[in-house]
């Protein structure tokens, strides 16, 4: 059964269209990336999975619970379901690790030492844990993004949201973060990653779809989506990258 | 004696501390200068002289005027200073009260005002419709009248339970006033905080009242503490608007000197203690607003 499965969805911001229709299906321990020009509804897709964005019309579910249910009560759906932003969007007023541990403590009720003791595994994990008591402004967007994975990760989800991680990042920073989405990839998290970064997606999803203007126009594995697109929009998207070098 | 520069063929010459440079490595550093002194003082003294001169040509214009004597006997006389001064300082220990006072009432009412102006959702239209006509009223009014309006309107009803002295209502009044401009700071504030953070805090299933709390609010403070600093400064000397209904703060015990000797010399004994109050919190405004302009700065590089 498909971990997440969305159909029908549709969103309008005002009157201009932004998700006509979105019928998609990701499997568990599944990595799926949405590649597509700017404004094509890449990242508002993303967001209506964890109900940062309501959609207007259409039904997500998770494990075959819609997102919307009681079941998931007030703060269920974000203990499954982690997204990391583009902009890293750290807290600047709290240490890294209180930017781990705060939605534990608040959210969960854990107690603070639990709380430190889980982020600093966690930390670990993401060859962070030496900035610990650092503030978010002192350390580079790789190691800020770094951060804001773990973060994500604090709730051990099953899901992880990725809305252009690198987007922001130096050119030689975005290794880092990349290789950090690779292993957990390969500890099989379920990914749903909006990304630029063609090689990337070629690299570690499992099936890329393509989409423009709010419409999913072509999906298959990245193998044959990126050689043989069927799709014209698809090939037209791909040949300008290839023109401006990208691919 | 010197090695010969072997991509020049022309000699190396020593440098200024007989240290010679490597033939092949990278040029010397600059020559260290030495102390210049004539660089060091010579700016000091122009400006001490510039001081010098022109204050002391507007003392001389001053003083020679022909009704100086009658001016510094008005205003500048020492010994009704000395006479007023106790009294001024006991009124002025008053001001500072009440602006300790009112600026603890003023901050946390107007940050009820601004986290309820902010909050999203239909339901809470009517009270955020409701901040917008307080601060709407209270900004619009002149702070004076209110001060009149409350300190002798609300004494002279005599509902028994409320408290009955002006001072009481005047400082109520100050805090009505005040909170609504120290609201829409701190509103600004609030709207300066990015989306993301925001979105980030939801995302990890903080609710809309944690995301306040721990995730807006401490940015947001942070935003506006430059500008707070400017009320605090405005409001101690605001507080002196009490004086018209009868408390008896620095202003009001100044007038009263002034009343019965026909003397102005202790209205400027109350100045001065103003000053000696609200240069200081200037300048320690100043030093914030440059500490949070260093931290802009740092951040955006």
């Amino acid at each position: 059964m498909a971990e997440i499965a969305i159909r029908g969805l549709t969103k309008y911001f005002g009157t201009r269209l932004v998700l006509d229709r979105i019928d998609v299906d990701v499997s568990a321990h599944e990595v799926v990336c949405l590649i597509g020009a700017s404004g094509s509804g890449k990242s508002t897709l993303l967001r209506c999975i964890n109900r940062l964005i309501e959609p207007d019309h259409g039904t997500i579910s998770l494990g075959g619970v819609p997102i919307d249910s009681a079941q998931f009560g007030r703060t269920g759906l974000q203990q499954r379901v982690g997204i990391v932003f583009q902009s890293y969007n750290l807290f600047p007023h709290l240490t890294v690790l209180d930017n781990l541990t705060l939605a534990p403590r608040k959210v969960q009720g854990m107690a603070r030492t639990q709380a430190n003791e889980r982020a600093r595994e966690t930390l670990s994990l993401f060859g962070m844990d030496h900035f610990a008591a650092s503030y978010p402004e002192q350390l580079s967007g790789g190691q800020q993004q770094r951060v804001a994975i773990a973060r994500a990760m604090m709730n051990a989800p099953d899901v992880l949201l990725l809305d252009e991680v690198t987007a922001a990042l130096d050119p030689e920073l975005v290794g880092e973060v990349l290789r950090i989405i690779h292993d957990l990839k390969s500890r099989g998290l379920t990914m749903v990653i909006v990304t630029h970064e063609m090689g990337f997606a070629r690299d570690v999803a499992d099936r890329v779809c393509f989409l423009s203007e709010g419409r999913i126009i072509e999906e298959d594995i990245p193998e044959r989506l990126f050689t043989s697109p069927q799709a014209p929009a698809t090939q037209a998207f791909l040949a300008r990258l290839i023109a401006s070098g990208r691919l | 004696m010197t090695a010969p520069d072997p991509r020049s063929g022309a000699t190396a010459r020593p440098g200024r501390y007989g240290i010679r440079p490597a033939p092949d490595g990278p040029p010397p550093p600059p020559r260290r200068r030495g102390f210049d002194w004539r660089a060091a003082l010579a700016p000091g003294l122009m400006s001490s002289a510039s001081i010098i001169v022109v204050f002391g040509a507007l003392y001389w214009l001053i003083t020679s005027a022909e009704q100086w004597p009658r001016i510094k006997a008005q205003f500048f006389n020492i010994d009704h200073m000395i006479a007023a001064a106790p009294r001024v300082a006991q009124g002025f220990l008053t001001n500072l009260q009440v602006w300790l006072i009112a600026l603890a009432c003023i901050g946390v009412w107007a940050l009820v005002l601004a986290v309820v102006r902010s909050l999203r959702g239909p339901v809470f239209a009517p009270f955020r419709l409701m901040v917008v006509v307080y601060i709407d009223v209270f900004r619009g009014l002149p702070a004076l009248l209110l001060v009149i309006l409350f300190g002798f309107g609300i004494p002279a009803l005599n509902i028994p339970g409320l408290p009955n002295s002006g001072l009481f209502w005047g400082g109520v009044a100050m805090v009505l006033s005040y909170s609504a401009y120290v609201a829409e700071i701190y509103r600004s504030g609030i709207d300066a905080v990015h989306e993301g953070q925001r979105a980030a805090a939801r995302s990890l299933g903080l609710n809309e009242w944690q995301t306040l709390i721990y995730a807006i609010l401490p940015q947001a403070l942070r935003n506006v503490l430059p500008a707070l600093m400017n009320i605090v400064v405005a409001l101690q000397k605001d507080v002196a608007l009490l004086s018209v209904i009868g408390v008896r703060d620095a202003v009001r015990e100044a007038q009263i000197y002034t009343a019965t000797t026909f003397n102005y010399s202790s209205l400027i004994v109350a100045a001065l203690l103003f000053l000696l109050a609200t240069v200081p919190m200037a300048r320690l405004a100043d030093w914030v607003n440059r500490r949070d302009r260093a931290r802009r700065l740092q951040i955006a590089e």
